[in-house]
């Protein structure tokens, strides 16, 4: 600690302050400064201990007797004020002027923006233990295989698409794959696909340079649910759209990653032919003697 | 009707073991069940081992029972029994199957796209054999059939990648 200092070091002069009791000694301050003729710094010489030893940890006068003694009485000082204390001095606004409409239209009324609680209940809510290691969802850790790789053809195993092979492009926010047919070659959209219901080939693509749109996040593949329940006695469950429908977005972007893609795969020979075909066992063929 | 006997110097093949798959020259015979065995330019140590693991090739080198294994790489060396190894059909079958196992799922989609272009090619070719026979009927003079050994070789062998081949040729061959 005390070798970023300053140079010039007085382990001597430190020493007999430290041992003291009474006195600390900030230890950037060095008495010797003063020879120095720096004259911007004040010179601060510390008195020794005020509080003779009888015995090893015993001093002679108590508690409040080296009050007086150090005259810690004209001597207060407050900690800074810290932020949380400078916000709390700015009061929120407690009540709002809202105009009054309906029947008695006109003036303006005063509603407090706080409210006191309607309701307390009769049993108090005990106080949960508190836990350790239970993340929620959102900060979970995402892993990804180390066979998959931007480009890689994965073959799909459940959904409508199974059996599809399909080219992966990143994986998103949630831990899901990121994955296009294309959708020319076998009509796989842009999609989500779970990396455990997925079997990694060894082939890839190329995908150096292809630029994904930023906006393909989870929120925008996330299923819409509307939630309208201004229904009355019947009718409960038509108000739920089960129809998936195709927006104008979803093209552009489609077409937007595709156009790259498509470029890669028509290098490589057969590989469109490849992706245009399923994937499907048969007599004999055990998929833990497979290579993929 | 045994045409490969053990004897010093005959070239082996280790089916199983620690040390499968190579070749060993049978240097000397210990007792009923094992030899004593090298293999210097195949990566064997000269050590014991048992007939059972061992399979007898077509190969036999010349040198006395106990040589060492200097004498047993010269003999090796000059009757350069690893390319013959290479050239025969035993060690070219069992390559086709190594690189069977190791083929990726577009390698299979591959393969399965060039045999289906070639059986449809004898396909093509057999009916039209068929169809003539049948037309000229009780005529003589049938037309040559040795056409048709020639043209699975030919076409297919343009497009693929060569790994396909080789199984392609070796099930050819069974």
């Amino acid at each position: 600690m005390a070798g970023e200092k300053a140079p010039e070091k007085k382990p001597g002069e430190k020493k007999p302050s430290k041992k003291k009791a009474g006195e600390k000694k900030p230890v950037e301050q060095k008495p010797s400064q003063k020879a120095a003729g720096d004259k911007k710094k004040r010179v601060k010489k510390y008195h020794a201990s005020r509080n003779p030893v009888l015995a090893r940890g015993i001093g002679r006068y108590s508690r409040s007797a080296m009050y007086a003694r150090k005259a810690l009485y004209k001597r207060k000082y407050t900690a800074p004020e810290t932020k949380i204390e400078k916000k709390k001095k700015e009061m929120p606004r407690a009540t709002i002027t809202k105009p009054v409409g309906g029947d008695k239209n006109g003036g303006s009324r005063v509603v407090k923006i706080r409210k006191m609680p309607r309701y307390y209940p009769t049993e108090d809510v005990p106080r949960k233990l508190l836990s350790h290691g239970k993340k929620p969802f959102c900060e979970h850790k995402r892993r990804l295989r180390a066979s998959i790789s931007p480009g890689t053809v994965l073959i799909l195993l459940t959904g409508r698409h199974r059996g599809k092979r399909v080219v992966f492009l990143k994986q998103l926010d949630t831990g899901l794959l990121l994955v296009t047919g294309p959708l020319a070659v076998n009509r796989v959209p842009l999609r989500r696909a779970h990396q455990k219901f997925v079997i990694a080939t060894s082939t890839k693509v190329d995908l150096t340079g292809v630029k994904i749109p930023k906006h393909l996040t989870d929120s925008y593949f996330k299923k819409k649910r509307l939630r309208k329940p201004k229904h009355q006695e019947g009718e409960i469950f038509d108000t739920e759209k089960e129809k998936y429908e195709l927006t104008e977005q979803r093209k552009t972007d489609q077409k937007a990653v595709d156009s790259q893609i498509l470029a890669r795969i028509k290098k490589v020979p057969q590989l469109r032919g490849y992706l245009r075909s399923t994937f499907s066992l048969s007599n004999g063929v055990y998929p833990h003697k497979l290579v993929f | 009707v045994f045409k490969r006997f053990v004897e010093i110097g005959r070239v082996a093949f280790i089916s199983f073991g620690p040390h499968a798959g190579k070749l060993v020259a049978i240097v000397d015979v210990i007792d009923q069940n094992r030899a004593l065995v090298d293999g210097p330019c195949s990566g064997v140590r000269r050590q014991a081992m048992p007939f059972k693991c061992m399979q007898l090739t077509d190969f036999v080198l010349k040198f006395p029972h106990s040589a060492r294994q200097k004498c047993v790489r010269l003999a090796w060396e000059k009757e350069n029994i690893n390319e013959k190894w290479s050239a025969t059909r035993w060690a070219k079958k069992i390559e086709a199957r190594e690189k069977k196992a190791k083929m990726t799922d577009f390698d299979r989609y591959k393969v399965m796209k060039a045999k289906k272009m070639r059986n449809r090619i004898i396909k093509h070719e057999m009916k039209k054999l068929q169809r003539m026979a049948s037309k000229k009927g009780k005529k003589p003079g049938k037309p040559v059939k040795a056409a048709k050994g020639k043209k699975p070789e030919k076409a297919p062998k343009a497009k693929k990648p060569e790994k396909a081949p080789a199984p392609k040729a070796q099930k050819a061959q069974k």
